[in-house]
């Protein structure tokens, strides 16, 4: 994604516990980590890696509100100024039966919102190719990935290979 | 973290699985042409899923008048067939996002199947409204947008109209959730794959690395997700249940209706994810991941939920003599007893009488009884739905419009059809896309894998040895003992 190319220079662990066995060390050595990759969510890395709470949910909050907001006003607006109609002999501002569709666009709205919101922060999308550091980062191997403008290759060499890392791999992104 | 599982718990992921066996078993099967079971399934369903394009064809040249509805039965089995299939969706939703919010383990070797399962089961529901219309071209009409004959609106306050935004929205919502859990094995597809195939998993893909603030993101969205859906789920049978009480029909004007149709909704979902869990494990070989226990929890909510729709039908009976009112006393006379006698019992027998056999554990681990069973439930609940709407628009407030309706072929053959057509699609998305969702089940893998609550359960048996041998030796450490010794 970015214009100028990293070298990375990245170990492979073959369990979680190793993983976050090396990020503890890391954060010890204040190593300053690229990036972790793993093939399902691990629970416990990201307060040792010090990734604040995804603002997500917020984000959804302020989508279902829009969508509550659209569909409520939509509809008073319909059926009191644009086009009255009496059913029934109801009120035209019978707001008991506009609920259900106030609520299913809530929904509808938060998760479209939530979801466009998810990849375009994530950077991912249909057609993305970001750069893969291994294949198998999406089978079973856990990769703790150092950017060597921020620490030195041998130094995170030496680090990834005291700390048990299976495979030590260079690669430029 | 294996620590904290109770040792009497059941291994969800069972022959020692490792991360990579787990990628190898999962992912394999979109790998490889299809076996000659599938393709004999598969050929069948396509056969008949032609069957119905025929019919809708058939149907929409010569008209609605080629099915039987009449003035006196203007819903047959095409609402019918709707509420059938939107209710089988409902599991597959129950499943992914009330199991998740419960943070039931289980589900994550069902909830990819029984997702897939709400999506083909919605398509299949959505077409029966539309061809009900009679004329299809004018389906624009139902979505509100200021037409070209004024600024002329669909009736907001009406329940049919509520259906249409409930079932797209409950489309969409399904088609994301499933989408977002997804792109994660696509992306272990990608890196297996060379070629096209590579090209094309890229894509679906979404560039997904893997990378935690992604898989942050990624369960927050999950979690956000199940929390909407789960209010959606329920809202939508509410609101397929309104098309019937709001209606001023007896029988169908009763405030019970949604929590009754929700209840018969979820029992008739999960009798079809066993349905198509059990001919999917086999067929895929999954085993070891869809174990017994997975089925013995399904059927658990089999047994609750359709206990609860025999509770309903009680309350219904009861209120209906309780009312005093003649009109809903008739209704209810007239479906037990009336010209559509067979489909109420049918109705009770499928529904009501029949799950209870797994109150047996023997029964709920029975692979051929689940299988049974579940072809049962769903022809009960199938039932259930025409007895509500065909047998009580039968006999309506004036005798001499009395009527009996028999469905034609045509509408048999949409009905069969449309099983056809989703047989098709759940058989491809096993062709396309992991059946069992790869990344959750390695994520419980160390606190559900055999090889990982083996060792307690040998902790658990020590412990119980010693407790034995205290025991024998009359040195037991209850608190009853303790007061005693006082």
């Amino acid at each position: 994604m970015g214009q100028y190319n990293k070298d990375i220079v990245f170990g492979l662990y073959n369990d979680e516990t190793e993983l976050m066995h090396a990020i503890k060390e890391a954060n010890k050595d204040h190593l300053d980590i690229y990036d972790v990759y793993t093939p399902f969510p691990v629970h416990g890395l990201d307060p040792l890696l010090g990734l604040e709470e995804s603002r997500l949910h917020i984000a959804g909050f302020i989508y279902g509100a829009i969508g509550t907001l659209t569909a409520f006003l939509g509809m008073t607006w319909i059926f009191t100024k644009d086009w009255p109609i009496v059913f029934g002999g109801k009120p035209h501002w019978s707001v008991p039966a506009f609920i259900p569709i106030t609520f299913e666009l809530t929904v509808l709205f938060a998760a479209i919102g939530m979801v466009v919101s998810f990849y375009t922060v994530c950077g991912l999308g249909p057609g993305v190719e970001n750069p893969i550091l291994d294949k198998r980062i999406t089978d079973d191997k856990f990769c703790l990935a150092f950017d060597t403008h921020h620490v030195s290759v041998e130094q995170a060499e030496k680090f990834l290979k005291t700390t048990g890392a299976a495979e030590i791999h260079n690669k430029t992104i | 973290m294996s620590a904290t599982v109770s040792p009497v718990r059941e291994p969800l992921v069972q022959g020692g699985k490792t991360y990579h066996q787990i990628t190898e078993d999962l992912i394999s099967p979109t790998e490889r042409a299809p076996g000659k079971e599938w393709l004999a399934i598969f050929g069948i369903s396509a056969l008949l899923a032609g069957v119905m394009v025929f019919c809708i064809i058939w149907t929409i040249w010569v008209g609605i008048g080629s099915w039987n509805l009449n003035r006196t039965i203007g819903w047959g089995w095409d609402i019918t067939n709707f509420v059938w299939w939107v209710g089988i969706g409902h599991a597959g939703t129950l499943i992914s996002a009330i199991l998740l919010l419960f943070r039931q383990k289980w589900r994550t070797a069902v909830n990819r199947a029984a997702e897939a399962m709400t999506i083909f089961a919605v398509m299949c529901a959505g077409l029966y409204p539309l061809i009900h219309m009679g004329r299809i071209w004018l389906a624009i009409f139902i979505f509100p947008y200021p037409n070209t004959r004024g600024s002329l609106w669909p009736n907001f306050n009406s329940p049919l109209l509520w259906d249409v935004f409930a079932i797209s929205t409950y489309f969409t919502v399904s088609v994301l959730f499933w989408y977002v859990g997804l792109v994660p094995d696509f992306a272990t597809i990608r890196d297996r794959a060379s070629g096209l195939r590579k090209r094309v998993y890229s894509f679906l893909a979404f560039g997904w690395t893997g990378s935690a603030k992604h898989w942050q993101r990624w369960e927050a969205l999950s979690l956000v997700l199940a929390g909407l859906a789960t209010p959606l789920v329920l809202s939508v049978h509410t609101i397929v249940s309104f098309d019937f009480a709001t209606s001023v029909i007896p029988g169908w004007h009763t405030t019970i209706f949604p929590p009754y149709f929700v209840a018969g909704a979820v029992f008739s979902g999960f009798a079809m994810v066993q349905t198509l869990m059990l001919i999917t494990r086999r067929l895929l070989n999954l085993q070891e991941y869809i174990t017994l226990g997975h089925i013995e929890s399904m059927n658990k909510v089999i047994l609750v939920t359709g206990t609860v729709v025999g509770v309903a039908y009680l309350t219904e009976l009861f209120i209906a003599w309780y009312s005093g009112y003649i009109y809903e006393q008739f209704a209810f006379f007239n479906r037990a007893l009336g010209p559509y006698y067979w489909s109420y019992f049918g109705m009770m027998f499928c529904n009501v009488i029949s799950p209870q056999i797994f109150w047996s554990a023997k029964m709920r681990r029975s692979i051929w009884w689940t299988f049974f069973m579940s072809i049962f439930i769903n022809i009960g609940m199938w039932f259930e739905r025409f007895v509500i709407i065909a047998t009580t628009l039968a006999r309506d407030y004036i005798p001499s419009s009395w009527s009996y309706y028999v469905p034609t072929w045509v509408e048999v053959g949409i009905f069969i059809g449309s099983m056809g057509f989703f047989g098709v699609c759940f058989l491809l998305f096993t062709r396309v896309a992991p059946v069992v969702a790869v990344a959750e089940i390695k994520s419980i893998l160390k606190t559900s894998g055999d090889q990982f609550v083996g060792p307690i359960r040998a902790h658990h048996n020590e412990v119980m040895e010693e407790y034995h041998e205290a025991e024998a030796h009359g040195k037991v450490y209850s608190s009853h003992h303790h007061e005693e010794s006082h």
